[in-house]
This record gives C-alpha cells, structure tokens and sequence, in this order.
C-alpha cells in the first residue's frame, strides 16, 4: 500500500515530462509607437499566443481602459480588439488575474509570462499575436512566429498602431 | 391590365394577383443593426428598419413592425424601446442586459385568396379560420395561400449563445454562428420551411453601401438537399440575405407563400 502513492508519482512526471518547457520563461516586448494626432487615447492591445489552426492557446495580456468614465466602462470597448475578441477574448472574464492592466503609454513596454504560467503548453511552434485598436484611430495585428520547447527569439514590426514587437523564450 | 390577364393560364393569373400585394417587397425588407458584437456588461443597440430597393438605404417605406419579437439569450422576450416610424424607416433601441445572441425579428403572416366573381378576378384577405366560408357563394377559381415573412438580424453581447429554429416560415438555422462572420472566411447556414430544410432554394446575398459603388456585387447561392448553403464573404461589411420558397395549393389546399429576410455583419 505505501508503494501506491510513490508509482503515482512517478506516472504525473511521466505525464508532466513532456513539459520541459516549464523551466522556460516568455518574454514579449511591445513597443507603442508615438502617434501625432490632436486625440491620441492609448491603444487597447491584447497580446496571445496563437496554435498553427490560428486559435488561441493563451492569452498573455491585455490592457484596457479599467474605469467607468461618462463614456461608458473601459470593457464596452473589449470588442474593438476584434481579432482577439473573435479568438477568445469574448470567452474571457475581465479583469483577469495577471493578465488584464491599464492602457499604457508610447514607449516599449515587456510581458514576461513565467513558464510555470504556461505549463499546459505542449512544445510546438505557435505564434506570438499583438493586436491594438486605438480610439478614433486604426487597428492592427502582429504576429510572430516562435517555438516553445528550447531558447529562440523573433521579431516582427507594425506599421501603423505597433512599432517592434520581439519574442524570446528564455533559459 | 386586365386583357392582358384575360390572356394568362388561371395559374399565371393567381401568380400575378398574389404578387400585387407583395409587389412591396418587390423592394428588399431589411431590419439592419448599428453593431452586432458587443462587449461589456451591457449594451445598447439601434435598429433601423425599412423596404427599399438598395439594401439598408432608407428611400422608399417604413417598415411596420407589428411583429417585432425580439428573443433574449435565455429564450424570454425582450422589449424594444424608443420604438419609432419615419417616413423611410422605422426604427428602435434594444438594451442588451444579459450575455449571448438576441434574435431581433419582425414575423409576419397572412391568408389571402384569389377567386373570380362573375368573370372578374378578385381577391380577398382574412384569418384562413375565415376560408373560405367568408367568400362569395358564387366565386369561382378560388385559389388560397398562406403567406409568412420573417424579417431578422442577430446581436450579440459577449459570447455568442445557440439560437434555436422556431419552426415556422422560412427561416435560417445556423451553422456558423450568424455574429461570427469574417471577411475572407467562409460561412455555412441551413435554411428551413417550417422546421424542415429548404432545398434547391436560392439565396440572394447583398453587401450594402450600393450608393457608393457601381457594382451591385450581388452573390446567389442555392440552398443543397440538407438546406443548406455557404458563402466566402468577400469583404467585411453588412449583408443582406433574401430567399422565399413558393408551394402551389393543391386539390384545393393553400398554397404558401415563405420569405425571410436578414441583415448579417461581417467583420474585417
């Protein structure tokens, strides 16, 4: 009987090996570009990662306004990311934990999901998707192709509503 | 007119009589939203409805929206609010308060006979309770059918929800989710007469914004054996989608007379 527990054991390694992957970290750096316009607001962007059929394995990130103004509530809007939304974000509750934050401002801003956030992630290739959609602006989607599994990076670049966005898997 | 009826088979003739009253919708019925995906604990939706001959530009009638049901996610009936008729479009808000697919829909449905009376062709309309006990003793040729339109579009707040045929009419059943359409990707729906698919029936699929282009840009489609039909939406935009499927009376039974009409958005 008390060898039980330990074959137990044994077989969740077993089923949790071909995670390697956990010991890895996501890091994925967006940069907003600075955009003239006499009512710039800041981009709502989502940020997921997205399996070769093109649905979402996890979203990463997602930043929207999070208050209530005389406009309406920030998540009135969610929708506007509508590549993200139609992938997933529709299915999501909002706010969520370690994933939802505030609009954020021109400049380079980094995600850094930790491996064990992304345990359920077999190794593969997949791509790293970005999308912004800014009020009385434009929108668009990024994507950049990574493997999950073993260290590598990738880039791509926006031309209108995203500057750089880079991939690294880590460690 | 009427030589040239005296020339028509009766067939023909009843053809002729019974499209006179829908010689209205020989202009197309549409029931357009302002947005159809929405987000949000709530949110509030605009509907213009009207017949016009260009899809979703107000020129011609109002729609009358005597049968306006409009069918909540949870399967109850929701109120439209700030219910108006203008000239060219009648128009209503809808506050959507739960998540899912609200069915917004204006169902119409109608008996009408043809007959003669002393070699003049007539017609008469009523409840078919009525029929034919309510037509002349001495009308002769009395033809009948039963007529249902349905009118309709879809939104949803949040996740889309199933939707469930209601069995009557001419209507669509989906397979693709009608609030999750998107340019360059392909849609399938089912299309059915009184719960049963509808099949070999043509479809017609309009984009709108005809003013703005030379090209009508109109795509058919026939409905296969299942009743089903798909379309590869060419670009993003709203569309409308028409098709009715017409049944002759037979050993003195209506005929009917089934259209539905929808507004569908595909977004880029």
């Amino acid at each position: 009987m008390r060898k039980l527990p330990l074959v137990l054991t044994a077989a969740g390694l077993a089923a949790a090996a071909p995670a390697v992957a956990t010991a890895a970290d996501l890091t994925v750096s967006v940069e907003l570009p600075r955009i003239a316009s006499a009512s710039y607001h800041r981009p709502y962007v989502a940020v997921w990662i997205e399996k070769p059929d093109q649905s979402t394995a996890q979203t990463l990130a997602v930043w929207y306004q999070q208050t209530r103004n005389n406009e309406g509530d920030g998540k009135d809007w969610l929708k506007d990311l509508r590549t993200w939304w139609r992938k997933g974000g529709r299915a999501m509750t909002m706010p969520a934990d370690g994933v939802s934050g505030p609009t954020k401002a021109p400049g380079r801003h980094s995600v850094t999901v930790p491996g064990a956030r992304l345990r359920n992630l077999p190794a593969g290739q997949y791509n790293i998707v970005v999308e912004a959609a800014r009020e009385l602006g434009g929108r668009e989607v990024v994507r950049v192709p990574f493997r999950w599994g073993a260290a590598n990076t990738g880039a791509g670049t926006g031309a209108t509503e995203l500057g750089a966005v880079r991939v690294a898997v880590t460690r | 007119m009427k030589k040239t009826l005296a020339f028509l088979t009766p067939a023909l003739a009843l053809a002729a009589v019974l499209a006179a009253p829908l010689s209205a919708q020989a202009h197309r019925a549409w029931l357009a939203p302002t947005s159809t995906v929405l987000s949000g604990n709530d949110a509030w939706v605009g509907f213009d409805a009207g017949m016009s001959n260009g899809v979703f530009i107000p020129d011609h009638a109002a729609m009358r929206l005597a049968g306006l049901t409009i069918t909540a996610p949870d399967g109850s009936t929701a109120q439209a609010e700030n219910v108006h008729q203008a000239k060219y479009r009648s128009s209503f808000d809808l506050h959507l308060s739960q998540p899912g697919t609200y069915r917004v829909a204006n169902v119409g449905s109608g008996f009408m006979a043809s007959y003669k009376q002393g070699g003049e062709q007539k017609r008469w309309r009523g409840a078919e309770a009525d029929f034919p006990g309510a037509l002349p003793a001495d009308a002769t040729d009395v033809e009948a059918v039963r007529t249902d339109s349905r009118t309709e579009t879809f939104v949803t707040l949040g996740e889309p929800t199933d939707l469930t045929p209601t069995g009557k009419g001419l209507e669509l059943a989906p397979v693709t989710h009608p609030n999750d359409l998107a340019a360059g990707e392909a849609a399938t729906f089912k299309l059915l007469k009184d719960g049963q698919p509808a099949a070999g029936v043509d479809v017609t699929i309009a984009r709108g914004g005809t003013r703005y282009r030379n090209n009508p840009e109109e795509i058919t489609v026939k409905t296969g054996a299942d009743g089903a039909f798909s379309v590869t939406w060419p670009e993003a935009g709203l569309y409308w989608l028409g098709a009715s499927v017409r049944t002759a009376g037979v050993n003195g039974q209506p005929g009917s007379n089934a259209s539905w009409n929808g507004a569908l958005e595909v977004l880029p």
